[in-house]
């Protein structure tokens, strides 16, 4: 029992859809008059949906979780999906429409960092501010300052104004106050979006840290799977103000990839698609891209993967094809090339067949970007592109490994070691 | 569920404030109000030379346009010393509401990420605006000073004592009258124009430029409804030595600054949840 750090019960929370209430009284007053004479409001807009005013919406709907001492829990969803309120409401800022939330220990949120940064106070005078904002003890402040102006990096700038700061000198500052409080409980939403690759990997470090050896309780809100990895213990998928998804972390981060996956096609008519640059598909235009007697596009890792690709050529070109594979959230694994040229001397409407070997890949879903290229002055330039194809592979009959940990040794299946 | 140290609830109490927790983020309101200060006169020429110019320029208009002009008595004090003492507190009330009233509105951006007991700003705002205060109570001793080695008639008696009861009186229903609207400001804008213009109406209402004594018998027991008006007068009378004391008045005063803090204490209490959502 006493090990729980939150125990949320049926958490809630509905927002009125529409403007909440007139902008001024006095329309507040002209709405509630018409209506009381069953006329028509003269503040709706016209063409305004009449029907959804004083609809609600609910942003959470029944959120029922228990969150251990010491877990680092990581919070994934769709835009939308309700992970802010919930920070939100953890926080204290706004307070829940239904249900009970109970929290062992003190809570430090991390909405935003710099909250309550003034700009004409020096670095040093908004350390005080920003920890007392969150919580911190004068004499705490004290104690740790020469730590946390370690930490920021900013020992030169530390009795300058915040206004002369740069943004990532703003951040780190923010993020050192915050990261040195004594808090059970930390609450972060997206914060390390901002700050260089060490800062970003200091942070992480840190943050780490407090879960795993000062027992201090994570919850993490992000769009960075690698992040969420990372750092996290355990993971909940929120999807419409539920969680559709409590447990292990790579668990978690399949589904929650696959909301945008669901479907696999294995035929795209590329004839009509929008290309991302205007210079593309004006000299080799890719038709259309079809994975040959599949109905999806999943695929064993044991076996090759045959791609039917039609083209027009409009002028005489040497040209190549490529075969880009990512991650589903976008970390590029690897590329295949068609080495030789495809291109034909006159112009025309051309097919032909791409095979590929996807052996070294491992279980999981990726994305496939199919490109032409061409070399000019020794470097090579795009001259059409696909869209990201979604693609799934899938464990073969003579696997190497049976439980592959993705999240220690990556994607890549390389041969084995020969040993002498 | 006794070993949780915070519960959130959705219901919410009327009588819920728990003043504990803002004696514990006393540091933070001390913060702020240094941040006021710090803030306040950056960039500025003058900087806080105007904390004395500005009283000072007002009471020299209010000694010319109702002194001279209108001929207003003052009681038989000093004009100067009447104008400048009667300002000075009443200078405070407006700075109390003024300040006070605009908590949620100008504070989204930090209200909407971070959880601190909410009151600790409008605290912060009128011990602020005390500091002011500080400043034009130096000055007026100055100028009483300055009265009395020059032998005006201006006396100075036991009454004195009551000047802090005064002031903390002052900063509670202001306080009090902020916070109420702060509480409504989030949802209907349309009282932010009128705290301005009701504060101009109401310091006609108040014995600030003229005495309460001027007013007629007939009307004195509603004036004095109003809750500053007796406040304004004693504090001349306490200070100056002149005018009257309405020992009533001023105790129905003090019930009416109770009951507006604690209306107001208990509206912000109610708003502070959820104005997020509305503001």
């Amino acid at each position: 029992m006493s090990d729980i750090a939150i125990k949320i019960e049926n958490l809630k929370k509905r927002y009125k859809l529409g403007a909440i209430g007139g902008a001024t009284l006095n329309a507040e007053l002209q709405s509630w008059w018409a209506r009381k004479r069953g006329k028509e409001d003269p503040n709706l807009k016209i063409g305004q949906d009449y029907s959804k005013a004083g609809e609600s919406f609910w942003a959470l709907n029944g959120i029922d979780l228990e969150i251990r001492q010491g877990e680092a829990l990581g919070i994934i969803g769709s835009n939308g999906a309700g992970k802010s309120t919930l920070l939100k409401i953890l926080s204290r800022v706004t307070a829940p429409t239904e249900g009970d939330i109970w929290i062992n220990g003190r809570i430090t949120s991390m909405l935003e960092v710099g909250t309550g940064f003034h700009g004409e106070l020096t670095g040093r005078e908004n350390i005080y501010m920003n920890g007392a904002i969150l919580g911190m003890s004068r004499k705490e402040v004290d104690r740790k300052m020469d730590s946390i102006i370690d930490f920021s990096e900013c020992r030169q700038f530390i009795d300058t104004p915040v206004k002369r700061y740069s943004s990532g000198m703003y951040v780190k500052l923010a993020f050192a106050v915050a990261s040195h409080l004594d808090s059970e409980i930390m609450v972060m939403d997206e914060v390390l979006a901002v700050g260089d690759m060490n800062f970003q990997k200091k942070c992480l470090g840190k943050m780490g840290d407090a879960a795993e050896n000062d027992g201090k309780t994570v919850l993490y809100v992000s769009h960075n799977m690698a992040t969420i990895r990372n750092l996290c213990s355990r993971c909940i998928v929120l999807q419409k103000g539920q969680i559709v998804f409590d447990g292990e972390v790579e668990k978690a981060i399949e589904r929650y990839t696959e909301e945008f996956a669901l479907e696999l096609p294995s035929y795209y008519d590329l004839a009509s698609y929008t290309r991302g640059g205007v210079a593309l598909g004006t000299k080799v235009c890719i038709n259309s891209i079809e994975f040959i007697d599949r109905k999806s596009a999943v695929f064993r890792n044991d076996e090759k993967i045959d791609i039917q690709i039609k083209w027009k050529e409009m002028e005489s070109l040497n040209f190549y094809f490529r075969i880009i594979i990512s991650t589903v959230d976008g970390t590029v694994i690897g590329m295949i090339d068609s080495k030789s040229s495809v291109g034909h001397l006159s112009e025309g409407e051309y097919s032909g067949l791409l095979q590929i070997d996807i052996s070294p890949l491992v279980a999981g879903k990726y994305m496939m970007l199919v490109e032409a290229y061409k070399f000019a002055g020794g470097l090579s330039f795009q001259v059409d592109e696909s869209p990201l194809i979604p693609v799934e592979v899938v464990k073969g009959e003579n696997c190497k490994y049976h439980n592959w940990v993705n999240q220690y040794w990556g994607r890549i299946m390389f041969d084995d070691i020969v040993y002498r | 569920m006794n070993e949780y140290t915070t519960h959130i609830k959705s219901k919410i109490n009327w009588f819920d404030f728990d003043l504990k927790e803002l004696w514990r983020y006393r540091d933070l309101i001390f913060l702020f109000v240094k941040r006021n200060y710090n803030t306040r006169y950056k960039q500025t020429i003058l900087g806080p030379l105007w904390l004395i110019l500005n009283p000072l320029i007002t009471v020299m208009l209010y000694v010319f346009v109702f002194g001279n002009i209108a001929g207003l008595a003052t009681d038989g004090s000093p004009q100067f010393a009447f104008y400048l003492c009667s300002n000075a507190i009443w200078t405070y009330f407006a700075t109390c509401i003024t300040e006070t009233s605009n908590t949620f509105t100008a504070n989204t951006a930090i209200m909407g990420k971070v959880y601190f007991p909410r009151l600790v700003m409008p605290v912060s705002s009128v011990i602020t605006g005390f500091l002011d205060l500080m400043i034009q109570v130096v000055m007026l001793s100055a100028v009483i000073i300055f009265y009395l080695c020059t032998g005006t008639q201006i006396h100075i008696t036991s009454a004195l004592l009551l000047v802090p009861v005064l002031i903390i009186q002052t900063a509670l229903l202001g306080l009090g009258c902020g916070i109420i609207i702060a509480a409504c400001t989030t949802k209907y804008r349309d009282l932010v124009v009128v705290v301005s213009f009701g504060i101009q109406l109401w310091l006609y209402a108040s014995p600030v430029v003229y005495t309460s004594t001027m007013i007629p018998a007939n009307l004195y027991n509603i004036y004095m409804c109003n809750p500053m008006a007796p406040i304004i007068t004693v504090w001349r009378y306490s200070i100056l030595g002149t005018g009257e004391f309405p020992a009533l008045h001023w105790g129905i005063s003090w019930i009416i600054t109770v009951l507006v803090l604690f209306l107001g204490v208990m509206l912000f209490n109610r708003i502070e949840k959820t104005f997020m959502d509305t503001v």
